[in-house]
């Protein structure tokens, strides 16, 4: 017995030295060599928010590729996160790829993205804001595809109905609550949001408050500011007139205003496009979002383009990226899904263009850009898990826990 | 070609639950290790030792191709997880280069004996799951049961219709079933609208995060749900006060829970039903001749013919239950207040999400450790505990 035990040991260790052999060409870690030649075939990923956007990027990219001699294959993540980690894992990621801010800082942490920043000319015409969430070690580290801000949406039937005029849309707290309270009848909520930082945070913001200071070195959370705004927050929950989306059977605020659940709601511009997909009847009207004690304050969303510092293609890469970055690219996508252009010059264009998102466009000079730590991603879940117990729940509590929760992410992912 | 194997005195064919009771009651003989190899053959026929060895040899070679692929695919990687669990890593380099910081038990530590979010985490979704588990492996297994009962009964009218009724939920996808009861149990969904016809007013599911429990106590007034004070609030352990431990599953949890019984129990009924179908007539004739009523005929003879295959579906039970991820993945992802949070998706979250590869490792090890303990100590308590089964050897 014991001499058939120690043969498949040995047959075990190895098969095991085999593999463990074999799997060290799995991630060869010399510098990648680069294609010089002069047809590329490059690879994108991309995590679409419909068709419309699939095939924006695809016609672009296709342009791009007639243009520059090289070929491009466009293809749509199902879960973007995970697909990428497992391919920088394997070492073939695509060339060119969606960043979320929220994986961002992993992403420039762990070396898998090429930083291209300085090869950009007019850096500048970004917004400083994204610029920043984009920026690791003092680099900027990749481009901002487009943005997006929060407003307040307002449905104008129940609007009109509550014999309120477009003189009563609310500029100030007091304000909003006062309309809140008073457009709160049977089904219909006055204020309906999603239960998270990304809407709730925006009163943090207007309270003076944030998460972190400005270059995400400190954690900020426990303030009093930041104690204000969330107190605010609950005494609109409790009075009723503030509800939040899954209260009102409904997975976001533009559905809630759709459905004529909600007669106001604060979202993204992507709102534009989810109205008129679902509830194309339904008339509505952003505005900007009520100043606070501290003045106005709104949040900024949005993805990068990355380029893989694993890919052979950085060069044509880049160039391709700066293609679909350009003022051209970014209005016919702002026509095509409705989304904001990222360089400043673009949105004035924009704003012109579209009038009716002039609330969203004006709201990126004064926005706050996402929280980019490494680890900080699982924090933010906390704060929402927190933010969505708020209405009995003690706002100091919350804030103090997301403040020791946050401070190890911050040294750690510095 | 080894005329051994063909001498070699198997026990006495065995039906299964032809013996009785006594039979049936005693799996460890041929279950033990060993038993089915060539190893076993019984000293009494001394036979030369190359022949033997030929024997090992062949035999190894029959397996080798299964043994490759579960080496391969199967054990290699555990082992490659286990080497990745003691490193920080972020998935981003090789993890066997020496580029990933090599951390010891660091891992295991932020999850088990530092305080800190990571913890607090990891003891909610345990908490959760063994409610969970404590609620739906005996649920769904008296639930199989039962049905398996009903459906094996012979005077029964529409048996194969009953059957295929109750295995359906098995053989649906669990993602679409999850996606449907998300619509049931909306807050003014099928349900709700059910209950409204009785006066009952029923909770938001999904988004509804106390514990049942806590709501069972509060409701009896002997805890102050809002403001727990005294002992069950001052204590804790890993993170969770005492309060927090003995809160009980979510009303979002008791959803899912609803559902892993409801899909499950088909299967499991199936199992169960094969297994009666074993046991022979004669058993229930003699037991009617002897006078019983059926609660002894069930009692006495039908769950001791059935005790191996309860085992069976125990384990399975408690193994499945404690891996639940794609009903949290689909339904919740750990809303509401983290309630749904289970083991599994953690480690999948702290993987792909925090991109913390160690973590998640480490998660899932812990839960591998758990697993094993739990069948151990559960093949511990259904052991044969009386001598009497040797008796008919």
């Amino acid at each position: 017995m014991p001499n058939r035990t120690a043969i498949a040991a040995l047959v075990t260790c190895a098969a095991m030295m085999a593999a463990t052999g074999c799997s060290s060409s799995f991630g060869s870690d010399e510098k990648t060599t680069q294609d010089t030649s002069e047809k590329q075939h490059l690879t994108v990923l991309i995590a679409s928010s419909g068709d419309a956007e699939t095939k924006a990027v695809k016609d672009a990219a296709a342009a791009w590729a007639k243009q520059s001699g090289n070929t491009v294959t466009v293809d749509v993540a199902k879960d973007i996160n995970q697909q990428l980690a497992q391919s920088f894992a394997g070492h073939k990621p695509p060339d060119a790829f969606y960043v979320n801010s929220d994986q961002f800082a992993n992403y420039a942490q762990g070396g898998s993205l090429y930083p291209y920043g300085d090869q950009i000319k007019d850096a500048d015409d970004f917004s400083a804001q994204l610029r920043a969430s984009f920026t690791h070690d003092g680099k900027l580290v990749c481009l901002p595809k487009d943005t997006s801000t929060l407003a307040l949406a307002i449905n104008d039937d129940l609007w009109k109905k509550a014999g309120l005029t477009a003189k009563d849309y609310p500029t100030t707290w007091a304000e909003l609550k006062t309309v809140a309270a008073r457009l709160t009848k049977g089904d219909v909520t006055g204020l309906v949001i999603n239960g998270e930082y990304a809407r709730v945070g925006a009163f943090m913001k207007q309270a003076g408050g944030w998460i972190t200071n400005a270059d995400q070195t400190k954690m900020t959370a426990d303030s009093t500011q930041n104690t204000q705004a969330l107190n605010y927050v609950q005494s609109l929950l409790k009075s009723g007139s503030l509800k939040y989306a899954n209260q009102v059977d409904t997975n976001w605020g533009g559905e809630a205003l759709g459905k004529n659940k909600a007669a106001m709601t604060i979202e993204g511009n992507w709102l534009t496009g989810g109205m008129k997909a679902d509830y194309p009847d339904v008339k509505y009207t952003a505005v900007p979002l009520p100043a606070g004690p501290a003045g106005t304050g709104t949040l900024a969303f949005s993805q990068c383009w990355g380029v893989a510092q694993d890919s052979g293609h950085r060069a044509a890469a880049v160039d391709l990226v700066k293609y679909l970055t350009s003022s051209t690219q970014m209005m016919k996508n702002a026509d095509a899904f409705g989304v904001m252009p990222s360089r400043t010059s673009a949105l004035a264009e924009y704003a012109k263009k579209y009038p009716s998102a002039k609330a969203w466009a004006d709201a990126t000079a004064y926005a706050q850009g996402p929280v980019t730590v490494s680890g900080f991603d699982k924090v933010l879940t906390q704060f929402n898990t927190d933010l969505a117990e708020l209405a009995t729940g003690d706002p100091k509590k919350i804030l103090a826990d997301l403040q020791r929760n946050g401070e190890p992410a911050l040294t750690t992912g510095e | 070609m080894f005329p051994r194997t063909s001498q070699n005195p198997r026990p006495a064919p065995r039906s299964r639950a032809g013996g009785g009771p006594r039979t049936v009651g005693s799996p460890g003989a041929p279950d033990a290790p060993g038993g089915g190899g060539p190893a076993a053959a019984p000293h009494a026929f001394p036979a030369p030792r190359v022949g033997r060895r030929a024997e090992g040899a062949w035999g190894w070679l029959f397996v080798s191709p299964m043994v490759l692929i579960l080496g391969l695919f199967l054990v290699l990687p555990i082992l490659m997880a286990l080497w990745v669990s003691l490193l920080n890593w972020d998935g981003q380099s090789n993890p066997f280069s020496g580029q990933a910081e090599f951390v010891g038990l660091d891992n295991y530590r932020g999850l088990l004996t530092q305080d800190g979010l990571d913890r607090t985490l990891f003891a909610t979704s345990l908490r959760n799951n063994l409610y969970y588990v404590l609620l739906t492996v005996p649920l769904q297994t008296i639930l199989a049961l039962t049905l398996a009962l009903i459906v094996n009964q012979r005077m029964l009218r529409g048996r194969s219709a009953l059957r295929t009724a109750f295995f359906f939920p098995s053989v649906t996808s669990s993602i679409a079933v999850s996606t449907i009861f998300l619509f049931l149990f909306q807050g003014s969904g099928a349900v709700n609208t059910v209950l409204s016809w009785i006066g009952v007013k029923g909770p938001n599911w999904f988004n509804d995060s106390r514990g049942v429990l806590s709501l069972l106590l509060g409701g009896l007034g002997i805890v102050d749900t809002s403001h727990p004070t005294g002992a069950l609030a001052d204590h804790s352990f890993m993170g969770l006060s005492w309060f927090e431990w003995l809160s009980g599953p979510s009303v979002a949890m008791c959803t899912i829970i609803l559902l892993a019984v409801w899909t499950t129990s088909g299967t499991f009924m199936l199992i169960f039903l094969a297994a009666l179908q074993d046991i022979p007539r004669e058993l229930e004739e003699a037991a009617a001749i002897e006078g019983v009523s059926r609660f002894q005929l069930l009692r006495y003879v039908t769950l001791p013919a059935l005790r191996p295959v309860l085992f069976l579906v125990l384990t399975l039970g408690l193994i499945s239950t404690w891996q639940v991820f794609d009903q949290v993945y689909v339904m919740s992802q750990g809303a509401p207040g983290n309630t749904t949070l289970t083991p599994a998706f953690l480690s999948y979250s702290s993987a792909f999400n925090d991109a913390d590869f160690g973590q998640g490792a480490a998660i899932a090890f812990i839960l591998l450790t758990l697993i094993l303990t739990m069948t151990a100590v559960q093949r511990f308590l259904f052991r044969e505990r009386t001598p009497r089964a040797r008796r008919n050897r």
